[in-house]
């Protein structure tokens, strides 16, 4: 059994655990998350949904239901993970899952400020660094402590440098990933922009 | 860095303040919502005990989850229903308007706003839906956001964001007859590729994009996230505020030519500088049909799927899991390949237009006797429209269903679904793995005149000699 789901909270310096390797270019939000799971009114059943269809397809076989992966936290995916929809259900799913962090070759845009949003960091890393990663993930268990504030995934004796944005590290470590009560700090500013802008007075 | 583009001057326009942690808030001028990434966002309101700051700026309808057969209430789907309920509840609770069925201006989001001329150049536009670049078809900057940034828009009328950088599609030459938008920018997103557009907005500029209609710069702005681009735009010209006269919610009165001047501003100088520019030869490109699983993985209707070595190294993967998936061949012309389903909507090509050239293709003929084919207009006004114009009739003599507007078979989170393998001829934006509802579906994305004409003759065809014919 897994423990309950506990949402992030706060700031965020380290991830630790261990790796689940999913090989593909592409993959898309549709495929982590299928459209008629989106028929919720709140995110709570998503985790056991992730990767449905290819999962079913896969006949336990894939990487999401192999035995040896059921504690892992660290994604490692390839290239333009999250294309297409913009439904937070996606990582909101890998996160319910158990997904804490992903290091890929790279994301697309709204999947990747949704990860932000809801705190998953995502880091970006070769794809010739990355592939003999995913092989030993795939072949035993490849554990790592992510420091966040260096940006070192932590094997060991071994570092391996990864990529992340200045804003999103910086964000993870104040907990300003949480954006709601940033944003509304500069309340006065927001009403003097809504006072300001041509559209808003041309169309009264 | 970019200077002096549409862009540059919007973002600046909207920029609140500089955040600590090195992004930017932005000002969201226009807010809309939908039935399935809104609920939890409003619940995260009530946890955090906040308030809609400004309801005016957020406008809802309902799109995803409703049935095009029957509209009737409650919905048969008990889960469809609690989620329109949740969005009539939230609304009422917080004072957002509503358009919702039956209001005369339901419809998928990206077709109700511009018709409304809630659409303006000039604004931030957010929604919880990628297809949101659509809206920035009228110069305005228009993008997809997840729940938890419908929340921060609820609660701030802002975003924590990066700036994007800008490249400009600079497409010349014009389209040739019986191609269209549609193919255009399949063809743009086949050259540049599913992720180029990442970090980058699109600015879609030259003659070949301003000869064309507000609601052809739709369908390529509506396509800017399957090319990577969060965010798509074009410099608003004549055609744009044409469009937008006398709409519901356009200025009106002398705040008319007020906002004309002041649109006309926001062009893109001519000494603009871009991150990046390509060009794109508009009268080189052919009816195009999507062969694989991803929106790149195009073709000219008289070409054949590619061979693996004519793949660059990147794309070879996925071109791989394509040919598996599809059921296709590399070196197999796409021409005849027989067609279960044909589907004409969506928010790519759900619009009077595009039902206009449908029909057009269709009228005196019949649907294959093989094939499923119906069409959903993409909002109460379009069916209205369509209805006044006898175009219902034109597509049920076919043979085609003529349906209530939803966002139906575009995503399958509705009854529109395909079942088994089977594979349909459509005029959506997405042909990922099971993106139309069956797990082993396959979706070939094509214009609507294209899928007209698969329709006819059961298979996938050019319409170009239909249009001969």
């Amino acid at each position: 059994m897994k423990e309950e789901f506990q949402p992030p909270k706060g700031k965020i310096n380290k991830v630790s655990g261990n790796c689940i390797s999913l090989v593909g270019d592409d993959i898309d939000t549709d495929r982590i998350i299928p459209a008629r799971f989106l028929k919720c009114v709140d995110f709570e059943s998503l985790g056991d949904a992730v990767f449905e269809d290819d999962r079913k397809d896969l006949k336990g076989k894939h990487p999401f239901d192999l035995k040896s992966n059921q504690n892992a936290v660290i994604l490692l995916v390839n290239s333009n993970f999250g294309c297409g929809s913009s439904r937070e259900h996606a990582p909101q799913a890998l996160m319910r899952w158990g997904i804490k962090a992903i290091i890929g070759e790279s994301f697309a845009e709204i999947f990747y400020s949704n990860c932000i949003a809801i705190g998953i960091p995502c880091f970006t890393l070769a794809k010739k660094d990355i592939k003999p990663l995913q092989v030993r993930a795939e072949s035993g268990s490849l554990f790592f402590e992510i420091d966040i504030k260096n940006v070192i995934a932590i094997e060991g004796s071994t570092k391996h440098k990864l990529g992340l944005k200045e804003s999103s590290r910086n964000m993870f470590l104040s907990g300003e990933w949480d954006a709601t009560s940033t944003l509304l700090s500069n309340i006065k500013l927001i009403e003097s922009k809504l006072d300001h802008l041509p559209y808003i007075n041309l169309n009264k | 860095m970019s200077q002096n583009t549409l862009f540059d001057k919007v973002w600046d326009l909207h920029k609140v303040a500089d955040l600590p942690g090195g992004s930017s808030q932005v000002f969201i001028g226009l807010h809309l919502i939908h039935e399935v990434t809104s609920p939890q966002a409003f619940g995260a309101l009530k946890d955090k005990n906040l308030k809609v700051k400004f309801p005016s700026r957020t406008i809802a309808t309902v799109d995803h989850i409703v049935p095009t057969d029957n509209q009737s209430r409650p919905f048969k789907d008990n889960l469809a229903e609690q989620m329109i309920e949740a969005l009539e509840n939230n609304c009422k609770k917080h004072k957002i308007k509503f358009f919702n069925i039956g209001s005369g201006s339901q419809g998928i989001v990206h077709v109700v706003a511009p018709e409304l001329g809630l659409t303006q150049p000039g604004m931030t536009i957010a929604c919880g839906d990628s297809h949101t670049s659509t809206h920035g078809a009228f110069g305005s900057i228009a993008f997809g956001i997840g729940t938890s940034q419908v929340r921060d828009v609820l609660a701030s009328q802002t975003l924590a964001m990066n700036k994007l950088k800008v490249r400009q599609i600079w497409c010349k030459n014009k389209l040739s007859d019986g191609v269209f938008a549609k193919d255009l920018v399949l063809h743009i997103i086949n050259k540049l590729g599913v992720k180029a557009g990442v970090g980058y907005a699109y600015e879609f500029s030259g003659p070949a994009i301003h000869l064309l209609s507000m609601e052809e710069r739709m369908t390529i702005c509506n396509m800017s996230i399957e090319g990577g681009a969060r965010c798509g735009y074009v410099n608003p010209d004549k055609i744009t505020f044409n469009y937008i006269k006398e709409r519901q919610f356009a200025p009106k009165n002398e705040n008319w030519l007020k906002a004309v001047t002041w649109w006309e501003s926001l062009a893109s100088e001519k000494d603009a500088i871009y991150d990046d520019v390509v060009s794109i030869d508009a009268s080189k490109v052919e009816p195009t049909v999507t062969w694989g699983i991803t929106p790149g993985q195009s073709i000219g209707v008289s070409q054949k799927i590619p061979e693996l070595n004519e793949l660059s190294a990147d794309d070879q993967f996925i071109a791989g899991e394509a040919y598996e998936y599809m059921g296709l061949n590399p070196g197999q012309a796409i021409k005849n390949t027989p067609i279960d389903v044909c589907f004409i909507g969506s928010c790519t090509n759900g619009r009077i237009s595009d039902l206009r050239v449908a029909a057009e293709i269709v009228q005196n003929h019949k649907v294959s006797p093989n094939v499923k084919a119906f069409v959903v207009p993409g909002s109460e006004k379009v069916a209205k429209a369509a209805i006044e114009e006898g175009l219902d009739k034109i597509f049920k003599d076919a043979g085609f269903q003529w349906r209530e507007p939803g966002c139906s078979m575009c995503l399958a989170m509705n009854p529109d679904k395909l079942t088994g393998n089977q594979v349909s001829a459509s005029s959506s934006n997405r042909n990922f793995k099971g993106r139309q509802g069956s797990p082993s579906g396959r979706t070939l994305l094509m214009s609507p005149a294209m899928v007209a004409a698969a329709a006819i003759e059961g298979k996938v065809s050019d319409v170009r000699e239909f249009i001969k014919k």
